[in-house]
C-alpha cells in the first residue's frame, strides 16, 4: 500500500466529502494556501473561493459562523490553527455548537467539525504546545476524534464530516507529518470503535492520538527488555467512547496504563482509569495508572518541554511499576 | 428633560407624538395586522410579569415591553425563510417572526408541549420552521451565528435575508466586530439592528460605550448605517425596509440603530435601583402602542373603540396560551438526556 502523511490523508477525506456533497464547506485560518502541515494542500485550486474560504482572525466567527451555517443548511469544516486557539471561541464551541440541539428540544442538529492541532512540537511554547481534549469531552453535545495514524485520520475525518453533531477533530502535530499506509479508496472509519493497535496479555495501555504512537514504542521495549507483553488500545475517538473495548482489554490483563500527552491531573485518563475501577475493581491485579504531562504550561526550552511531556520511556516505567509492584 | 434615553444627538422630542406619514400603512389590514403584533408581545409579556409575581414561571424572565416596534417593524419586512438570530430578551422577536404562541408560553412554563420541549426555557425559544435561530442567554453570540447563517444563503445562492437583533449592551462584544467585519468583507445578506434600549443589564449605556451615536460604529466596517425611533412603528418599518432590500439585492449588511427604552427592569423582579421612576415614567409617554394608536386614530385607520375590540381578541389568545401551558406536563425525568446527540446516550452508542 502506498504511504502518505496524516495531513495529506485528511485532505483527502475532505476532498471526497466535498465532492460529494455541495454542502461542505471549509472555513478557517490559513486555508487557501494550503495548511501550516500541508491538511488543506489543493483544496483551494479543486473547489474554489465559494467552499474554500480563508477567514480573518477571528476565532469567534469562524466557530459562530459554522454554528450558523451548520443550522441553515451547510455542513462546514471550521478550521482553527492551534487547538489554543479555540479558547477565543469557547463561547461558540461550549455554549453555542454544543447546546443548540439540546437547548432548542431537537429542533436542529449541529453538522460541523472543528479542526485543530494540538500537542507538543519541538519548542512551540506555552500557547502552541498543548492538549484540550479533556475541556472538549467535558462538554456535552460535543463529539471528540483523536487519530493516532493516517488511515484512521482518513477515515475518522470523513465519518465527522459526515456526522450530524459538531465533532471536535484533533490532530496532533508530532505526528500530522508522519506517514503511514492509507488506502487510495474512499473509505469511512467509524466513530466510537477503538482499535487495537497491538495485542498482548500482560497489561493494557489505553491510549489515543500521539501517545498511541509512544504506546506502541513502549511495548515493543517491554517485551524485548523486560519480557512483558504489552496490548495497546487506540480509542481514536474519546466521544463516543468505546469503553466496552477497554474493558474487554482490561479484563484479559487484569492491568492498565492510561497514557495521554495532557496534563495528568483532570485529564481525561482519570475517566478511564475510574471506568475500569468502576467495573472491573475486584479483578484488578494492581491499580490503574496514569501518564500524563505534569501540570504546568508546555515550556518553551527543550529539556524543560522534555521533562513536562511523556513519551515511551514514560510508559515503560509506569507499565513496569504495575506488572512487578 | 429631553434627553432621558434619546442618542444626544437626536432631535426627537420626548413628548411630542408626532409621527411622520406611512408608506406602508395606508392599508387598514396591514396596520391592524401590525397593531394586534405590538399588542400580543405587551400582552404576553405583561402576563408572564404577573405569572411571575405568582411564582407559576421559573428560572428568570426577560421581557420585551417597550421596545415591540422594533421586532414587529423589522419583521413585517420578512418572508417566513428570512432568518432571525434573537437575543435573551427574545420573545417579541419571535411572536413578531411568528412563533406558535402556545408552544412559546409551554416553553416559558418548562412544559414538554414547549417549542423546545423545555430544555430552553425564556432565554432559549426558537422555531427553526420560522427562520427564529433561537433566543440566546450570550450577549451578542447571535451576531456571528447570524454570519454564518449569512454566509450559508450566499454559498446557497438563495435570496433570503438575516436579521440580527442585539442591543447596546451587546455593542461592546468582540463578536460584533468580528462579525460586521467579516459581513462587510463578503457582502452578507445581514442587517444588524441594534435595541439601543439604554441599559446594558443594570447599568446605563452612557458609562460604558465610548460614543452616544451607535451607528458610528458601522462606519468603521465600511458598513451602511442607520438610526431609526425604535418607537415609531411606521419608521421602523421604512429604514428596515431599506436595509432589507439592499442586503436581498446583494449590496451587504447595515447597521440599524434603533433608540428606545426598556419600561422594565433587566428581568422581572429587577428593583432598578440604577434608574429613577421619573426617568421611566417619562419614557412611557413614548410608548410604542400609544404612539401607533395615535397613527392609527390620526389617518382614521381606527379609533378607540377598535383597539378595545382588538385589546379583548388578543388578551383571549394569551389566556389560552397560559391554559395550554398550565395544563400541559413537565418533561419526565427519564428524557432529561433526549436530544444531546443525534445518535448518543451519555456519549455512548
Amino acid at each position: 500500500m502506498r504511504s502518505i502523511s496524516f495531513g495529506q490523508a485528511t485532505v483527502e477525506a475532505t476532498a471526497a466529502a466535498m465532492r460529494e456533497d455541495d454542502t461542505v464547506v471549509i472555513t478557517g485560518e490559513d486555508i487557501g494556501w494550503g495548511g501550516n502541515f500541508g491538511q488543506f494542500k489543493g483544496l483551494l485550486e479543486e473547489f474554489g473561493p465559494k467552499r474554500v474560504l480563508d477567514m480573518p482572525i477571528s476565532e469567534a466567527l469562524i466557530l459562530g459562523s459554522a454554528v450558523g451555517a451548520a443550522v441553515t443548511g451547510l455542513r462546514p469544516i471550521a478550521s482553527l490553527s492551534f487547538v489554543e486557539f479555540t479558547m477565543g471561541a469557547m463561547d461558540e464551541i461550549v455554549n453555542q455548537a454544543a447546546k443548540f440541539r439540546y437547548m432548542f428540544g431537537g429542533q436542529v442538529s449541529v453538522p460541523m467539525v472543528v479542526r485543530a492541532s494540538d500537542g507538543v512540537l519541538r519548542s512551540s511554547g506555552p500557547q502552541h504546545s498543548e492538549s484540550f481534549e479533556a475541556f472538549f469531552s467535558h462538554m456535552p453535545g460535543l463529539k471528540v476524534v483523536a487519530p493516532s495514524n493516517p488511515a484512521d485520520a482518513k477515515g475518522l475525518l470523513r465519518s465527522a464530516i459526515d456526522d450530524d453533531d459538531p465533532v471536535i477533530y484533533l490532530e496532533n502535530k508530532k505526528i500530522t507529518f508522519r506517514r503511514g499506509p492509507v488506502p487510495e479508496e474512499d473509505y469511512r472509519t467509524a466513530l466510537g470503535q477503538a482499535s487495537i493497535a497491538r495485542t498482548g496479555s500482560d497489561v493494557s495501555l489505553i491510549t489515543y492520538s500521539v501517545m498511541t504512537q509512544h504506546a506502541l514504542e513502549a511495548a515493543q521495549v517491554l517485551l524485548e527488555e523486560h519480557s512483558v507483553d504489552a496490548e495497546v488500545v487506540d480509542l481514536r475517538t474519546l466521544v463516543p467512547l468505546d469503553i466496552d473495548s477497554v474493558l474487554r482489554s482490561v479484563a484479559k490483563t487484569r492491568r492498565a496504563v492510561v497514557c495521554h500527552e495532557a496534563w495528568t491531573f483532570g485529564g481525561f485518563g482519570a475517566e478511564i482509569a475510574s471506568q475500569i475501577n468502576e467495573h472491573l475493581f475486584g479483578e484488578l491485579a494492581a491499580p490503574v495508572l496514569r501518564v500524563g504531562a505534569q501540570s504546568a504550561p508546555i515550556a518553551f526550552s527543550p529539556p524543560l518541554e522534555r521533562a513536562l511531556v511523556p513519551e515511551a520511556s514514560e510508559v515503560v516505567q509506569a507499565v513496569l511499576r504495575t506488572v512487578k509492584p | 428633560m429631553v434627553d432621558i434615553w434619546l442618542s444626544d444627538d437626536h432631535e426627537l422630542g420626548i413628548a411630542s407624538l408626532e409621527v411622520p406619514v406611512a408608506v406602508d400603512f395606508k392599508d387598514i389590514e396591514t396596520s391592524l395586522e401590525a397593531y394586534r403584533k405590538l399588542l400580543l408581545i405587551r400582552t404576553f409579556e405583561e402576563t408572564l410579569e404577573a405569572l411571575f409575581a405568582k411564582g407559576k414561571i421559573p428560572g428568570f424572565v426577560h421581557t420585551y415591553i417597550g421596545q415591540e416596534a422594533i421586532a414587529v417593524g423589522v419583521c413585517t419586512n420578512l418572508r417566513t425563510d428570512d432568518y432571525v438570530t434573537s437575543t435573551h430578551r427574545g420573545h417579541g422577536h419571535a411572536i413578531a417572526k411568528g412563533i406558535d404562541l402556545n408552544g412559546l408560553m409551554a416553553e416559558v412554563f418548562g412544559k414538554v408541549t414547549g417549542i423546545c420541549k423545555g430544555r430552553g426555557g425564556s432565554m432559549h425559544v426558537a422555531d427553526f420552521s420560522k427562520g427564529i435561530l433561537g433566543a440566546n442567554g450570550i450577549v451578542a453570540a447571535g451576531t456571528v451565528i447570524a454570519a454564518g447563517a449569512g454566509l450559508s444563503i450566499q454559498t446557497r445562492e438563495e435570496d433570503q435575508v438575516v436579521i440580527c437583533f442585539f442591543g447596546d449592551g451587546g455593542i461592546n462584544k468582540g463578536t460584533v466586530h468580528e462579525a460586521m467585519n467579516f459581513c462587510s468583507v463578503k457582502k452578507l445578506p445581514v442587517v444588524f439592528v441594534c435595541e439601543n434600549n439604554q441599559y446594558a443589564q443594570f447599568t446605563s449605556r452612557k458609562l460604558t460605550t465610548s460614543v452616544s451615536d451607535l451607528s458610528v460604529r458601522g462606519v468603521a466596517y465600511g458598513m451602511s448605517t442607520e438610526s431609526v425611533d425604535g418607537n415609531n412603528l411606521v419608521e421602523v418599518v421604512e429604514v428596515s425596509k431599506r436595509a432589507i432590500d439592499n442586503a436581498r439585492e446583494g449590496l451587504g449588511p447595515t447597521l440599524v440603530v434603533a433608540d428606545t427604552y426598556r419600561f422594565s427592569g433587566h428581568y422581572v423582579g429587577d428593583p432598578q435601583a440604577y434608574r429613577s421612576e421619573d426617568e421611566v415614567n417619562e419614557s412611557r409617554r413614548r410608548d410604542p402602542l400609544l404612539l401607533f394608536e395615535n397613527y392609527l386614530e390620526s389617518h382614521g385607520l381606527a379609533d378607540s373603540d377598535r383597539f378595545e375590540l382588538e385589546r379583548e381578541i388578543i388578551l383571549k389568545l394569551v389566556n389560552e396560551a397560559v391554559v395550554f401551558a398550565e395544563q400541559s406536563d413537565y418533561p419526565e425525568a427519564h428524557t432529561a438526556t433526549d436530544y444531546v446527540f443525534t445518535d448518543l446516550i451519555e456519549g455512548r452508542q
